[in-house]
């Protein structure tokens, strides 16, 4: 079984950035390993402008911030491998894969970083009632049929939930001559950024139906209209406002869903709320060794952040392995509390962390002139005051390791909206 | 086109018949009016077995259910059809009297069930921790079963085939004539003559039925919602759960699935739609509760599809299987609702019997009686496994991550006899697309497989035949 210090699980903008911080932090012995046949992830269905304005200061597209990474990690030298659909990953961080030039074969590592993203919530997980016909897919399905391989999914388009991806595709379709009829939401706000909704639905006047679902989808073969229809408070739909569009296309735009099968093969402890591992502050998750960053630990809309996160679990899976595992076992936990969603991380090693932490979270609903109140303990020792947040952005607070060493008995440090 | 044998209808039922019946030396044709096989009741059901204690004694329901059960293991080895005896449990809970319980036993028993017996709590809780509290007491029946309806379906239909049975698919019946001698089917292909017709036709049988005979059937459409849940949940329980008739109606199952998933289901409501394979609102809404009757902690988060199949309900409520008196030669196997799936094999050979007497058919010498099924790389070894990618680099490549299925599953699937034309023939030969992103991922790339090697253009592959195509243009051609 060949060794390596460093496997990186996953070649989308997180895996590619946290094999290059390992790399310039010493890492030797690295090896990235991504099951489609290029790197970049994720990014490389995304044409559109808009990735990079904090990494680079300027608008890139998908693929083109992608490539910024790609020609780190060849001008680092660190070894990739396409085509690879990793398999297995276990506690003892034996890594198994398979190619069509290898086979299946194993490796091991010292160190795991997950960066295998996420994906998209199809129909079923939906529950949606009606005929199962051709026609109905996952918005970054559509994405890539039309940016990757140029085909159209259809011509009259129903798309439900305000997810970037949906809106992206709003405008994609009808850019190429597809007619968006309307874009249903479940929730009483819009999951996708601000921008977003601006830039793809207002600039082509395209309606946004805020708590609305789709509650029959009619057609045998391929889709003849869809039913969407008023939903409650419970998210239930009223009778009455049933509306029926003719179309024969769906698109699914609610939501990601972090892929952590592997994670769980590991014994990988999960967030119920983020679908994704558990870390303290330096990304590591409940397994010793196995570090995470990108989509697979929460869902980023900015890739800006990922790249960010990724370095970090980088540089950290980098000390790990070249300086071992923490001695300090003293922990400090991070809890989210009213209006808050979950924090990343969620433990922190006052013994080891860094000069500064990034701890990022969302909110449940929106909020208008409210504040991001940190406590000690239950103490408010910090308060933010912010304009709006919603859920479809990610928040922050920084915590600085100054200040939590005026803290030796802190036990607990929770965020909440007020 | 003249043939000895004309089966209309390529379901468990159809099937099963032509497998049987190419064991005689025949001209045999199966007309289907769907692009493959197993599109009709045979691909949304339960999936189980019975073991055979649920229809009265006497019925044809109870003889061919209890038949076809002890068949299935041989079958399952000798066409290498995915196939577990789990066992069922009828559970009874505190409020329904426990003579319930005896007289399901004392029924079996006439039926012939081996090996029923009634368990108490503390053992009842042991084999399963997730019942409901209130569930008291169950009939056990160590022989009930889970199956692949899909490969039990194809593997009879591809064994037929092999052995010399025509299908011809995509071609829909209109009407039948009786003709000097036998019949003449009437498709959208042309017309079929048959010396003998086999009405194999499903919710349709009693249209067919009814236009050779006087003595009218009437078949109601009776639907059944499910949810499937994930792979996650496929230990949730590892018998098949069943519930006795309470005040929801027949009541609600819960059940692990030959390939590991959980499944929940099925409702019963009538419909006068024959297509009406949709899933309701309601249907979906209602399945959580009836189901806590008797299983608790259902993860209802990790649903990851539901679909809906029609029961083919006669008004006699049983099978109807024999020649129609008054049109000799034609033969029903009509009214095959549950236990349809468990009687296919001895429905099979029963009717084939009857067909070869009616023409007095010789058996053939060269029959092939077993089949393999596509290669499961998943089963193999590492190093068989090595091997395998060493001849045929595409078993190296995963093309559906969820199900981990390899190119070289979906390249055979698509070249064996019958072979997959579809998104959704594939996905029901190798399990592409029906994990949990439900072929989110993998439908772009089974598109490019299929396009490459039927071959056609990616403009013509469909989801399921017909109009139901996938993409309809390329960028900027709107
Ligand atoms: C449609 C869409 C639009 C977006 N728009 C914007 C935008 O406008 N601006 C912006 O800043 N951000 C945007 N984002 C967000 C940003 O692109 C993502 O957050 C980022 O790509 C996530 O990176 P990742 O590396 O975690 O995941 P991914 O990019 O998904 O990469 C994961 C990689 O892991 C590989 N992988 C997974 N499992 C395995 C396995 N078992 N074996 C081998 N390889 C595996 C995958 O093939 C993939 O290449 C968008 C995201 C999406 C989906
Ligand atoms: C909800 C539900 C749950 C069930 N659960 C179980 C179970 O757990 N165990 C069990 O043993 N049984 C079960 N059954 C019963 C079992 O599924 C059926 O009895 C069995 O599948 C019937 O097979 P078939 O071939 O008769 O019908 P089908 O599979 O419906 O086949 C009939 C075929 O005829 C074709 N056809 C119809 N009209 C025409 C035409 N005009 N021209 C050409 N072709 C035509 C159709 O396309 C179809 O393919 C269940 C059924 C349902 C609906």
């Amino acid at each position: 079984m060949e060794n390596y210090d460093l496997i990186v699980i996953g070649g989308g903008p997180a895996g590619l950035a946290a094999a290059a911080a390992a790399r310039e932090n010493g890492v030797e012995n690295i090896l990235v390993l991504e099951r489609d046949k290029e790197p970049g992830g994720i990014l490389n269905q995304c044409i559109h402008n808009g990735f990079g304005l904090h990494t680079f200061q300027e608008e890139l597209t998908g693929p083109e911030y992608a490539a910024r990474f790609i020609e780190k990690v060849e001008k680092l030298d660190i070894p990739y491998l396409l085509n690879t659909m990793v398999m297995d990953i276990t506690e003892d961080k034996i890594v198994t894969a398979m190619n069509r030039e290898k086979g299946m074969f194993q490796l091991s590592a010292k160190a795991i970083i997950l960066a295998m993203g996420c994906r998209e919530r199809s129909r079923g997980a939906l529950n949606i009632p009606g005929y199962r016909p051709a026609g109905i897919f996952s918005a970054g399905t559509a994405q890539r049929l039309v940016n990757m391989e140029g085909y159209m999914p259809g011509k009259e388009v129903v798309i439900l939930g305000s997810g970037d991806i949906g809106l992206i595709m709003a405008r994609r379709l009808t850019l190429e001559g597809a007619k968006v009829k309307v874009v249903a939401e479940l929730m009483p706000y819009s999951g996708g950024l601000k921008r977003n909704i601006v830039q793809c639905l207002n600039d082509f006047d395209i309606p946004l139906k805020l708590s609305h679902t789709v509650v029959d989808i009619d057609g045998k073969d391929r889709v003849k209209s869809v039913t969407i229809a008023e939903v409650d408070a419970d998210g239930k739909p009223i009778p009455g406002t049933e509306e029926s569009y003719c179309c024969d296309t769906l698109l699914l735009s609610c939501g990601l869903i972090p892929e952590n099968e592997l994670s769980k093969n590991a014994g990988v402890a999960l967030n119920p709320v983020t679908s994704g591992p558990i870390v303290n502050d330096a990304l590591e998750t409940s397994v010793e060794g196995i570090f995470a960053c990108g989509n697979v630990l929460h869902v980023h809309d900015l890739v800006d952040y990922v790249t960010e996160e990724a370095s970090n679990a980088g540089r950290h899976a980098a000390a790990y392995i070249l300086k071992g595992a923490a001695t300090d076992t003293r922990r400090i936990s991070i809890t989210p509390a009213d209006g808050v969603r979950y924090t990343v991380p969620s433990c922190i090693r006052p013994g080891h962390m860094e000069e500064t932490l990034t701890v990022r979270f969302r909110v449940g609903a929106i909020y208008k002139n409210s504040s991001i109140v940190t406590c000690f303990d239950g103490e408010p020792v910090n308060r933010r005051r912010r304009p709006v947040m919603a859920p479809g952005e990610m928040e922050s607070i920084v915590l600085e390791r100054k200040t939590l060493e005026k803290y030796p008995d802190l036990k607990e440090i929770t965020i909440r909206i007020e | 086109m003249y043939h000895d044998i004309i089966i209309i209808g390529a379901g468990v039922v159809g099937c099963a018949i032509a497998r049987e019946l190419s064991r005689y030396e025949a001209d045999i044709c199966v007309l289907e009016r769907e692009e493959d096989v197993c599109c009709g009741a045979s691909k949304a059901n339960s999936a189980i077995i019975h073991a055979g204690y649920d229809a009265l004694p006497g019925t044809l329901k109870a003889k061919f259910n209890v038949l076809g059960s002890q068949m299935m293991p041989r079958l399952a080895a000798e066409l290498d059809i995915p196939f577990r005896p789990i066992g069922s449990l009828v559970v009874r809970t505190k409020d329904q009297p426990e003579t319930l319980l005896e007289e399901l036993l004392e029924r079996g028993q006439k039926n012939g069930v081996p090996k029923l017996r009634i368990l108490e709590q503390e053992e009842l809780r042991r084999l399963e921790p997730n019942l409901a509290p209130d569930v008291v007491s169950a009939l056990y029946a160590p022989t009930a079963a889970i199956v692949c309806p899909f490969h039990m379906t194809i593997a009879f239909a591809e064994n037929a085939c092999v052995n010399g049975a025509i299908f011809h698919l995509n071609t829909t019946v209109d009407r039948i004539e009786k003709a000097a001698s036998g019949y003449d089917v009437h498709t959208d292909q042309g017309i079929f003559s048959g010396r003998v017709i086999i009405n194999a036709a499903g919710v349709y049988a009693d249209r067919f039925h009814n236009m050779v005979s006087a003595d009218k059937l009437h078949i109601t459409a009776r639907r059944g919602e499910y949810q499937l849940f994930d792979k996650t949940a496929g230990n949730h329980v590892s018998h098949t759960i069943f519930q006795l008739p309470g005040k929801m109606g027949k009541g609600t199952l819960v059940t692990p699935t030959v390939h590991g998933n959980l499944l929940v289901g099925p409702t019963a409501e009538d419909t006068e739609n024959k297509e009406g394979t949709n899933t309701t609102l309601e249907g979906l809404s209602s399945l959580a509760a009836r189901a806590s009757l008797s299983v608790v902690n259902l993860p209802m988060r990790q649903v990851i599809t539901s679909f809906a199949g029609l029961r083919a309900h006669e008004d006699s409520g049983d099978f109807i299987i024999g020649e129609v008196s008054d049109a000799p030669g034609f033969i029903d196997v009509a009214g095959i609702e549950s236990p349809g799936l468990s009687s296919a094999p001895a429905i099979g050979a029963e009717v084939a019997g009857l067909a070869a007497e009616l023409l007095s058919l010789k058996k053939k010498q060269d029959f092939v009686s077993t089949r393999t099924g596509i290669c499961r790389p998943s089963e193999l070894s590492l190093e068989q496994r090595n091997d395998l990618i060493r001849k045929q680099p595409a078993y190296g490549n995963i093309v559906c991550r969820c199900e981990m299925v390899s190119e070289g599953e979906i390249i055979d699937a698509i070249h064996r006899p019958l072979g997959a034309r579809s998104l959704d023939g594939v996905k029901r030969r190798v399990r592409a697309g029906m994990g949990r992103c439900q072929g989110g991922f993998c439908s772009p790339r089974v598109m490019e497989i299929l396009a490459r090697e039927v071959p056609m253009d990616m403009l013509a592959v469909t989801k399921s035949g017909g109009r139901s195509g996938i993409v309809c243009g390329y960028n900027k051609e709107l």
